[in-house]
């Protein structure tokens, strides 16, 4: 018999632990966003330059002044300056807007998951009336009316995309409320409030993990959009915005927009990544699927 | 398919769509601002005149539940406000539009779940492929791509190394009095570019799922069954199989069918195709809120008719769920 079988239980938790960091594609995903993030958090302190200002002769290709690695848009600013600062907003735009999706989602879900009835009848029927909108289209008219801002702009995200976690949460919900221990929370006095975040959803929570994690992903794209249309922050540059601005511009120079494509794609790629292995690490059965 | 259910699912369809209204009419009035200049979309440049025909029109100096109904009967008979910068009715620039998008839209849908399944299908055969390990990781990268730039990079390789495709608009000038079938065949040269872009995300995702649900599939008594009584390996994998693995693409093509809608809207902006997506970027970028309202009115009611149609189709596919209503 192995020393850990003969040793307590092991918690959930270590148990998926340890099956994530045998994972290699999820591992390589760690590695990809670490990077990307203390690239935007500290490469501005060794490669100091504002990204607005007018630094060069517009359109330099890539390599050719050491200055400028990355060469200069369409303007004559630095690309690679573009680069470094502009993936905090999009990254801190993406956290918060998962965040605001996974409090309405997980709340709502809950609720209507838990009571039945006409709470869940009522929810969802809400739950079903956002899923009719497109949500890109929503959020382009919510960021334009109440003027862009990085706030606004998560806001929007996070009003948006919350159904697909709502349903999620309500359905585990569906599953956990009939385990026996609930029955005992309740027979010992709990009150609903209590077994609904104290015992539920810590229950719950593997699903909900991942899906947070997939929703950093889709309001990184969706933060990417919205600044490519115009429609992000304009006094604050992003990877989306380096793309929007330079777009008329592809033919005479394929840098200032390829860069900033390939830098939200391997942001996405990671958080994805990484999302996967949360998924076989919660799932040890399921991996093979 | 009983009449009774389809009659119950329009009449939904038709509660969702008065709900739709009513939060484009809550939205203007939220909208920090006095509600006439937000609808009259100058940005402080309209005239006196120009605000007061509004107010009268829209009846805004009636009370909020006056208003409601004089907006919500006026979409009824289908008219949806006036453009103030375009100058045209929204519903005739909506009708100008809507075709191109729905011919987008439906392209990109057939041509991910054909690609896609396929792919899937194939993938299932051997789990521990090659096919299989190429599905997965195009499935990842497929939904990581941002599809703004997927365009972009098309347009990049087919304008200047490969001009095979056109890499702009719907119909090339000079074919602008040629017969219907040239011009046809012009179309569908130009919607190569930007239908693909689009079918990228999803192509992936209904490979992924399409091997998911048919290695379950495969798995069961019937496929046994199937090859025990000498079917060929085709036969088994297409007819057999997919029949019962469908189910779930089912699900998710009806439900992806927002998300198209708003992926189009990227699409059509890059390609310059000139669809409703394109009239939304164009109308959002100069305030014109009649127009924008238009739009996700509009996109809302395909998502609502797209949701019937997979709830109508599913119950052809599956005998099961014709008798529950």
């Amino acid at each position: 018999m192995s020393e850990r079988a003969l040793n307590k239980a092991e918690s959930p938790a270590l148990e998926a632990w340890r099956i994530f960091r045998r994972n290699v594609p999820a591992l390589i995903g760690v590695v990809i966003l670490t990077v990307i993030v203390l690239a935007t958090l500290y490469g501005s302190f060794i490669y100091t330059g504002d990204a607005f200002e007018i630094v060069w002769a517009p359109h330099e290709p890539p390599g050719v002044t050491p200055d400028f690695p990355l060469g200069t848009d369409y303007l004559g600013r630095s690309v690679v300056a573009g680069m470094l600062t502009g993936g905090g907003p999009t990254l801190a735009v993406g956290a918060a807007a998962a965040a605001i999706t996974m409090v309405i989602g997980v709340t709502l879900g809950a609720l209507a998951g838990f009571h039945g009835g006409w709470v869940d009848n009522l929810l969802m029927r809400i739950t079903e009336f956002f899923q009719v909108l497109p949500a890109l289209l929503f959020a382009m008219v919510l960021v334009t009316l109440f003027s862009p801002s990085l706030l606004t702009i998560a806001i929007a995200i996070g009003v948006v995309s919350w159904p697909q976690t709502a349903r999620l949460t309500r359905a585990e919900f569906l599953k956990v409320k009939e385990l026996e221990y609930v029955t005992a929370a309740r027979a010992i006095g709990a009150r609903d409030a209590r077994i609904i975040w104290k015992v539920i959803l810590p229950n719950a929570a593997p699903p909900l993990i991942v899906s947070a994690t997939l929703t950093i992903g889709v309001a990184i794209l969706f933060e990417a959009g919205l600044s490519f249309l115009g429609l992000g922050d304009p006094n604050v540059m992003s990877w989306g915005l380096m793309i929007g601005a330079n777009r008329d511009y592809i033919l005479d120079a394929w840098w200032p927009v390829t860069f900033p494509g390939l830098a939200i794609f391997l942001t996405v790629f990671a958080v994805s990544l990484i999302g996967d292995g949360l998924n076989d690490a919660f799932n040890p059965k399921m991996r093979e699927r | 398919m009983s009449a009774s259910y389809l009659m119950k699912r329009v009449g939904y369809g038709l509660l969702l769509m008065l709900g739709v209204v009513i939060l484009n009419f809550l939205l203007i009035r939220l909208a920090p601002g006095d509600p006439a200049v937000v609808i009259a979309g100058e940005m402080g440049g309209a005239t006196e005149e120009m605000l007061e025909s509004i107010r009268e029109e829209y009846g805004l100096n009636k009370p909020l539940l006056t208003q409601l109904w004089i907006y919500v009967s006026g979409v009824v008979r289908f008219d949806l406000g006036q453009s103030f910068f375009f100058n045209q009715p929204v519903t005739t620039l909506i009708a100008q539009r809507i075709l191109p998008t729905i011919l987008l839209v439906i392209t990109a849908q057939i041509l991910s779940i054909l690609l896609g399944v396929f792919l899937g299908v194939i993938a299932s055969r051997k789990p521990g492929g090659v096919v299989s390990a190429f599905v997965s990781v195009f499935a990842t990268i497929g939904y990581a791509v941002p599809v703004f730039w997927t365009g972009i990079m098309l347009i990049i390789l087919f304008a200047s190394i490969l001009p095979i495709f056109p890499v702009e608009g719907m119909l090339s000038v000079k074919l602008r009095d040629a017969n219907i079938f040239v011009q046809a065949l012009d179309v569908l040269h130009h919607l190569v570019l930007p239908a693909f872009t689009l079918a990228i995300i999803y192509l992936a995702q209904y490979a992924r799922l399409g091997r998911a649900s048919m290695l379950e599939v495969l798995g069961s008594d019937y496929i046994r069954t199937a090859r025990a009584k000498g079917a060929s390996e085709r036969s088994v994998l297409f007819k057999h199989a997919l029949r019962n693995a469908a189910l779930p693409i089912l699900t998710v093509a009806g439900l992806q069918f927002g998300n198209l809608i708003s992926g189009a809207l990227l699409v059509e902006t890059v390609f310059n195709w000139p669809g409703m997506g394109r009239l939304a970027f164009d109308s959002i970028l100069r305030r014109d809120y009649p127009t924008i309202m238009g739009v996700l009115f509009f996109a809302s009611f395909m998502v609502v008719v797209a949701n019937i149609l997979t709830d109508m189709s599913y119950r052809w596919a599956d005998p099961r769920l014709r008798g529950k209503s």
